[in-house]
């Protein structure tokens, strides 16, 4: 061997930049596969000039694969080293590779999924979608540049980690690292899950409970009230004094009211508890969610919400 | 619509189609496509709006293993479209075009799931061209094919969305101004509920027994107005903290006695 076969950051951050496109070709046979091999191909150009080894590569890396995209990058950093110590010269055999592949990706996708999808894209959508809701573009800005920003600086720093430490990393994944993220994760999850059911799951149930005419005092007597300015000053005392029901005479209790002096959300919770009880009978969130339109459209006609 | 207007139309779409599948960018969650189809039709302000309202409904909606979710993609590009179009013919109500648009946008997302799983298994023949090139060592046909099953995703979305462009904005507006209170109003109420659904997906994946009272702390502390999201993220990024930590001394302390931990337990054995 003439000289030491390397790759270069360049090459690395090649392979980096075509792992975004990992599960462009997801397919029902080996997965990711093709996404795999796609990104690979800078590593395998530089470390294979002979055509029959870069053929075995290319054909090495179409086998099964699939984990969650962006964790990918640890273990495409562990098949970089492999890849550049077999092409040096080192006994690395197919088997080998392949091993670390899938026995990488099982635990990690593990992690990957709640900590992404389940933790951090709820509370960085949640956040965006309520600047959104007044129309301020902060929101979807907020959302998409923190996202990806977090998203590139993980792909790139995990894959450099993984180059880096090579084949190390497997005997990392089965201490307790991997298990403290996926819980921390999960407990930030549910607990933001938990706000979010509160705060915009939005039931409200209009049947009218009671009607009490109110003592004078209690409500903004508008008939009474002095002239022009001074009339606006003494509305205004009195609303920021009792509140909404200062507004009229008779005070109007809705079934709603009377269920948020219990438990504020209390419906709310109702409902996501019982979703979580029909998606665990299998019952299609598709079938669900048309459900819970039909249900609102039936509760208007009838008055009840 | 101006040709140029659905050529940028389809050009997002195009984009949100690729990214229903790669997940990276996420230009296919409805915050940002429906935003970018706002901005490009000059409806900014109602888009971003729309964005929120769906973004908070698909918040839970994610791919995992070779389970696929409902498909933000069609819903969010298809229901920008679908509003813009009301507004466009003159639909005064702004809040019936979004909620109407939010409404139409859940079936959608059922026929974009189909749309997906037709394009994954058409990827399979297309990976096998894959292979046959690496027989070769056809780096180019490889790379090419590749691209191309990245690109079928994301005509899945344009198609559909260049065709919704034709309909006429007066129809979409004719509809939703014939459309009777009772449906409106119920479909904003169904939308009110229907966030639960993506909710509860996540809770199924992550509750134990250990995370259930953080949801259950999480539920309570959102009811105080004044708790804004980021201070409720800091609060839940402090308690994981905390749990972790103190389960980690309580682990420790435990293997130092060598009880079974189970007193009665450790008598009988040793009687």
């Amino acid at each position: 061997m003439a000289e030491k076969l390397q790759l270069s950051k360049k090459d690395r951050l090649s392979v980096a930049w075509r792992h975004q496109f990992l599960q462009g070709s997801w397919n029902y046979e080996r997965m990711q596969n093709g996404g795999w091999c796609y990104s690979i191909i800078p590593a395998i150009k530089k470390l294979y000039p002979n055509e029959e080894d870069r053929i075995a590569a290319l054909k090495r890396h179409m086998e099964f694969y699939n984990t969650h995209p962006y964790v990918s990058a640890p273990v495409m950093g562990v098949t970089l080293a492999l890849e550049e110590e077999r092409a040096n010269g080192a006994e690395i055999n197919d088997q080998a590779i392949q091993g670390v592949k899938v026995g990488m990706m099982g635990p990690l996708a593990g992690v990957g999924d709640p900590v992404f999808w389940f933790t951090l894209r709820p509370i960085l959508g949640a956040l965006g979608a309520s600047l959104a809701l007044s129309g301020n573009i902060m929101g979807p800005l907020l959302f998409f540049f923190a996202w990806n920003i977090i998203r590139m600086a993980f792909i790139w720093y995990t894959q450099e980690f993984g180059y880096k430490v090579g084949t190390s990393i497997a005997q990392d994944l089965s201490g307790g690292l991997l298990g403290k993220i996926t819980q921390g994760a999960s407990i930030l999850g549910m607990f933001i899950i938990g706000s979010l059911v509160q705060r915009w799951v939005s039931i409200s149930f209009t049947p009218i409970v009671s009607k009490v005419t109110q003592s004078p005092g209690a409500f903004i007597d508008w008939a009474k009230l002095p002239s022009g300015v001074e009339g606006i000053k003494s509305a205004l005392t009195t609303y920021s004094q009792l509140g909404a029901t200062a507004l009229d005479e008779v005070k109007v209790t809705t079934l709603q009211q009377n269920l948020d002096q219990l438990i504020p959300g209390l419906s709310a919770l109702l409902l996501t508890l019982l979703c979580c009880w029909l998606l665990k009978k299998k019952v299609s969130p598709i079938v669900i969610i048309i459900a819970l339109f039909a249900v609102g459209i039936l509760a208007r006609l009838a008055g009840i919400m | 619509m101006s040709i140029i207007t659905i050529i940028l139309i389809i050009i997002i779409a195009l984009l949100a189609g690729m990214e229903g599948v790669l997940d990276e960018f996420q230009f296919h969650q409805p915050l940002v496509a429906c935003t970018l189809i706002g901005l490009v039709t000059g409806h900014l302000t109602e888009g971003i709006i729309l964005g929120g309202s769906l973004q908070m409904i698909a918040l839970g909606w994610a791919n995992v293993g070779a389970a696929i979710a409902p498909d933000a993609a069609l819903a969010s590009v298809a229901s920008a479209i679908i509003m813009v179009l009301g507004l466009e013919g003159g639909t005064t109500n702004v809040q019936t075009a979004i909620s109407t648009s939010i409404a139409v946008a859940i079936p959608l997302s059922v026929a974009g799931l189909f749309l997906t799983m037709i394009c994954r298994t058409i990827a399979i023949p297309m990976v096998h061209l894959m292979d046959s090139a690496a027989e070769k060592g056809n780096i180019r046909a490889m790379e090419t094919w590749q691209i191309l099953a990245i690109l079928l995703q994301g005509v899945r979305i344009a198609i559909p969305a260049a065709a919704l462009c034709i309909v006429p904005a007066t129809v979409v507006t004719d509809v939703l101004n014939k459309m009777p209170a009772w449906l409106s109003g119920g479909m904003t109420v169904g939308g009110g509920m229907v966030a639960a659904v993506g909710y509860a997906m996540v809770i199924n994946m992550m509750s134990t027994k250990e995370t259930w009272p953080f949801f259950a702390i999480g539920f309570v502390l959102a009811a105080i107005g004044q708790l804004t999201l980021i201070a409720l993220g800091a609060i839940g990024v402090a308690l994981a903290l905390i749990y972790l930590g103190l389960k980690e001394n309580g682990g420790s302390n435990n293997g130092g006695t060598g009880g079974s931990g189970d007193p009665l337990g450790d008598i009988l054995n040793d009687y």
